[in-house]
């Protein structure tokens, strides 16, 4: 099997035992996708296990946040399907995606927080839209989730009073209110100091353990793929060129891959097909 | 134009939609109305004066003091203060907006409303149009009134004609079909500077580079878009009337 296949036509051998035991929550099915004449996505395969946390590597510019854009239908393939827990949402209508977008919680790259408000409204926004708790229960709520961020203390503040770590993690407690069954970061560390990028890693790991969800987390750190990851998908000219386990990622042999893991000593020193 | 069609058919339709967005409409008319008061008054009260002092001047040969009331008030109530007040409000109210949403747009809090399974457009469009299309006929009869008023001060002060005679001149001009007119354009003037100034909010891209340039082409357009509906809005009164 080469590399090529592997990334496109699904998980390797010991990958596939594993989505049988646990069943595909989302696939990626030959997505395509352009801005103008930019190939961004060029036929895409992948799917993510249930449960599992799936890390999408790549270099700047290769598709990885716009492979979770397309996965929450914030935008749409120009050809392929997206398929999430057997339902095909590639053409629900805006409307109809609110329902399956339910299911997801999104950190953004910047946090995304809404200026205007405070860090506590942030957080209690999804309930106060999608539910009918209010009042007590619904700042016992918030408390709760600022508490899993470890930022109990920060409700009352302004996201402008935030530094980048902390309106990641606010960012953060919004996304895991609603107890969503997927979690989705988008360059989670990016831009943070390592110590607070640490945190982060840590935070992920913890949520993961704590709610059992599925959580995909796109990234160019290897450091926090490694820390996080169960399993690495490689995306390289808009496909998915290698999808495996960590330990098969620090053996692996795609070029670019390795050269990506040797510039941050992860890479094993023989590598295996 | 597909586009600037589509939300404005999305933001027709979800006006009626419940839940409607009751607090953020109540910021909305404060926004846009109360916040706009003041310009709306200096910009009125010095066109009423210029127009009287215009008036008195152009028609001196012919007797123009007692025309003043009758050409102030029908300048101000067809033509005057619809299309000053809402290139004034466009460009205050839409690049306001505009850049409220294009900042929005650029830091991903657009797309965090649509992943937390929220409308943008209901959230935030919808009351920004109909706060608009509402306040701006409200905004325009405060400006007849306070343009009235101006052309009164300079009739009195500088022509030496009686409070009387002016008012009887500009209640026996105005008629229903002048106010109606006026009055009557203002609705298609605010829900279109709203509509530009949200569409040009939600397209915005590149930074904060994006959001000048949006910020721009919103004070542009709503300002050529008001101009060219005036035209055809008072053929299609004209035709009513």
């Amino acid at each position: 099997m080469t590399v090529e296949s592997i990334g496109n036509a699904g998980p390797p051998e010991g990958i596939e035992r594993r989505s049988q035991a646990r069943d595909v929550f989302i696939e990626f099915q030959e997505i395509h996708k352009a801005y103008g004449e930019k190939k961004v996505l060029r036929g895409a395969s992948l799917k993510i296990l249930r449960g599992e946390v799936l890390v999408i590597l790549g270099g700047s510019g290769t598709g990885k946040s716009v492979t979770l854009r397309n996965i929450l239908g914030l935008e749409r393939p120009d050809s392929g399907r997206v398929v999430i827990e057997g339902e095909d949402i590639t053409d629900l209508p805006e409307e109809e995606l609110y329902r399956v977008r339910m299911k997801f919680g999104m950190l953004f790259q910047s946090g995304a927080l809404f200026d205007s408000i405070t860090v506590a409204e942030n957080v209690g926004y999804p309930l106060r839209e999608h539910s009918k708790i209010r009042g007590a229960e619904l700042d016992e709520k918030i408390a709760e989730a600022l508490e899993m961020v470890s930022l109990p203390d920060a409700g009352k503040l302004m996201p402008v009073d935030l530094s980048g770590g902390m309106r990641k993690r606010v960012g953060l407690a919004r996304a895991i209110i609603m107890g969503p069954d997927v979690i989705l970061y988008d360059e989670p560390t990016t831009g943070l100091d390592p110590v607070t990028a640490n945190t982060i890693n840590e935070l992920i790991v913890e949520l993961q353990t704590r709610l059992k969800v599925t959580s995909i987390v796109v990234t160019h750190d290897i450091q926090s793929a490694f820390h996080v990851g169960d399993r690495i998908a490689f995306l390289e000219n808009g496909v998915f060129q290698w999808v495996g386990t960590m330990d098969e990622a620090r053996r692996a042999k795609h070029p670019t891959l390795r050269e990506f893991l040797k510039a941050s000593n992860v890479a094993a020193a023989q590598p295996i097909d | 134009m597909g586009g600037l069609t589509e939300l404005g058919w999305d933001t027709v339709r979800l006006t009626f939609r419940r839940p409607f967005e009751r607090k953020a409409f109540l910021e909305q008319l404060d926004q846009v109305g109360v916040r706009s008061m003041s310009i709306v008054i200096i910009t009125a009260a010095f066109i009423g004066m210029v127009l009287a002092l215009q008036t008195a001047y152009a028609l001196a040969d012919f007797g123009g003091k007692l025309f003043v009331g009758k050409v102030v008030s029908l300048s101000l109530v067809r033509e005057l203060a619809p299309v000053l007040m809402a290139l004034m409000v466009g460009g205050r109210v839409g690049a306001g907006m505009t850049a409220e949403i294009g900042t929005m747009k650029v830091t991903e809090q657009i797309d965090a409303l649509r992943a937390l399974a929220t409308n943008p457009i209901r959230k935030l469009i919808v009351p920004k149009v109909l706060a608009t299309t509402l306040m701006m006929p409200v905004l325009t009869t405060i400006a007849i009134l306070v343009g009235t008023l101006g052309g009164m001060l300079i009739a009195v002060v500088s022509l030496g004609l009686s409070v009387n005679l002016y008012f009887r001149s500009v209640i026996t001009t105005l008629g229903y079909n002048d106010l109606a007119s006026g009055i009557g354009k203002t609705f298609f003037f605010g829900f279109a500077i709203a509509l530009i100034a949200c569409y040009n909010g939600l397209r915005t891209t590149g930074g904060a580079d994006g959001v000048g340039r949006a910020t721009t082409a919103t004070v542009v357009s709503s300002a050529i878009s008001v101009l060219v509906m005036d035209f055809f809005l008072t053929k299609l009164f004209m035709a009513l009337a």
